[in-house]
């Protein structure tokens, strides 16, 4: 008998990283604290997510990262089952949900959805996040997963 | 859906392209399956590129420009080398992946003629996947950062994965069942048993193989994805005045758009119109420019990188609305010659070629030339949309003199 797996997906996947020009470093150095901080505009307030070096509604570069509450509703969603990469072959379908922050301007993310991968999965249902550390990676990292609420 | 254009840029007809410029030759290669081609990218190009001279009537040596899209990797200067070319004038890529630049590589074309840059531009593109790397797999690397970082380790890595969610999220709002993506791929197929040059000609696809075939990623099944092939497909342009004296009868262009909406390529699925082919301001441009509506037009080629986008492409550019999708998208609608919208008459990317799109074009040509494999009858103006749900995404209409 084997133990459950640690990991949603196997590990062999790409492993990610900051960019090399450091744009996106805060959040996952956060997500290493189990925090889920992403960008708001200190001039006019704006959320911003996915990250970029100019607030995109009032063009100014004060951009803060911060700390959002790690729940949301389900936006989209998707089975895969096609093994696209080695290290998904045998696996067998998984889903991949793309999460809508309300509290934090709508702003979307993408994550697996834990449980059962034939699930039915339901556009608006809430969820929150599962911090899911890869400590035994040559660069530790810390991926976030999402599960629906009871 | 379709974004009112501003009267005062409607009105300046001196910016325009439409009725200066005409496709005068259309060449392509046998098509292979991925990996399967006897030679290598470039050669496949070149052969393209002197199909496309043969057929328009013209001396190869008249090229004076080239444009693509897709970092397509046959630079022009290479090719103006190994074709001897007195001259090179105009060498245009349109950025961007996927099949979306496909009709603006055209655009750009016709806009360096119209401008006086260049007098005969060869639109091209050429794949070689046994020579490169697939599409639908993973690239080999150990890491991903940037937008990669936020997908690829979640398991959403291929162009598949990328755009199943926002399919589903959009027949999610519309209540649009899988018959519509079902009728989008058995239409292609059935075009496809009438074209000895396509790739899946002799292998026709029933509604059961359709509903029996796996899924590759929910809600697209295999057959709702497209091939991947090997070949290469070229088109030469030239000005209108100078099209009516080659051998061909002209297709000219009508209208060309490309773009896509606001914040399109937000990361991390971030785009605020995020159920979208990415048409919702490039579709009432083309129309605008064209100075036609969906009723003027006769077939529709539109890109099949999934057929989700497909139907999504279509009720952008207004042939009907979502809440018709149901109603509309049957084969019976979708089949040359008399259905209501024949679309992808050659088969397309699912069952022609996927030759990035490009034979979408060549297929447009030859249904206003009366060559088409499944003719629709009288066609005089013939749309073709590239690379849905990319940015940013193109879309044409060629038509023949009538439409001038």
């Amino acid at each position: 008998m084997s133990a459950a797996p640690a990991y949603y997906l196997p590990a062999g996947l790409p492993r990610p990283v900051a960019e090399p020009d450091g744009l996106d470093a805060p959040y996952w150095e956060g997500t290493r604290r189990h925090e889920l901080r992403v960008q708001r505009c200190r001039s006019c307030q704006g959320w911003q997510w996915g990250p970029e070096w100019i607030c995109h509604r009032c063009l100014g570069f004060d951009l803060d990262w911060v700390s959002v509450e790690p729940r949301g509703r389900i936006y989209s969603w998707e089975r895969a089952w096609h093994p696209v990469h080695p290290a998904l072959r045998g696996r067998g379908p998984y889903i991949v949900a793309l999460v809508e922050l309300p509290h934090a301007g709508n702003i979307r993310m993408i994550g697996n959805l834990l449980g059962d991968p034939m699930q039915t999965v339901t556009i608006g249902a809430p969820v929150e996040a599962v911090f899911e550390p890869h400590d035994d990676a040559p660069a530790p990292f810390t991926l976030v997963h999402w599960r629906t609420q009871a | 859906m379709r974004n009112e254009i501003p009267q005062s840029e409607r009105s300046d007809m001196t910016r325009t392209i439409r009725g200066r410029v005409a496709i005068a030759g259309i060449g392509e290669t046998t098509y292979y399956k991925h990996g399967q081609a006897p030679e290598p990218e470039v050669k496949l190009a070149l052969r393209a590129i002197l199909s496309a001279c043969a057929d328009a009537g013209i001396e190869p040596r008249a090229i004076d420009g080239f444009a693509s899209y897709s970092n397509d990797r046959n630079e022009p200067s290479r090719l103006a080398a190994a074709l001897g070319l007195p001259e090179l004038r105009f060498s245009n890529m349109q950025w961007g992946g996927g099949g979306g630049g496909g009709s603006a590589a055209v655009g750009n074309a016709a806009a360096a003629i119209a401008a006086g840059y260049a007098d005969c531009v060869v639109v091209f593109r050429a794949l070689a996947q046994g020579q490169f790397q697939r599409f639908g797999s993973a690239p080999p690397a150990a890491t991903a950062s940037g937008e990669a970082a936020l997908t690829f380790p979640y398991g959403l890595i291929s162009p598949a994965q990328r755009f199943a969610m926002k399919v589903m999220r959009f027949l999610h709002d519309h209540g649009i069942g899988g018959g519509a993506q079902r009728a989008i791929a058995l239409a292609s197929y059935h075009h496809a048993q009438n074209n000895p040059r396509a790739v899946m000609h002799g292998r026709p696809l029933t509604p059961e193989g359709y509903d029996e075939s796996r899924w590759i990623v929910e809600p697209f099944r295999l057959f709702d994805c497209c091939m991947e092939n090997d070949g290469a497909a070229a088109l030469v342009l030239v000005s209108a005045e100078r099209a009516r004296d080659l051998r061909q009868r002209p297709a000219y262009l009508l209208g060309v758009a490309q773009g896509s909406e606001y914040r399109n390529a937000a990361r991390g699925h971030n785009a605020p119109t995020y159920a979208s082919a990415s048409f919702t301001t490039v579709a009432p441009r083309l129309w605008a420019m064209a100075g036609l509506a969906p009723k003027d037009v006769s077939v529709v080629q539109s890109y099949e990188n999934f057929t989700g986008g497909v139907l999504m492409s279509l009720i952008e550019h207004d042939f009907f609305t979502a809440e018709e999708a149901n109603d509309v998208l049957t084969l019976e609608n979708l089949t040359a010659p008399h259905g209501r919208l024949p679309l992808n008459t050659s088969g397309g990317n699912l069952a022609e070629c996927y030759m990035h799109g490009l034979e979408l074009q060549i297929e447009a040509v030859r249904q206003l030339r009366g060559q088409s494999s499944n003719p629709v009858p009288g066609a005089r103006a013939a749309m073709v949309i590239s690379g849905p749900m990319v940015t940013p995404v193109s879309s044409m209409i060629v038509g023949t003199e009538e439409m001038l």
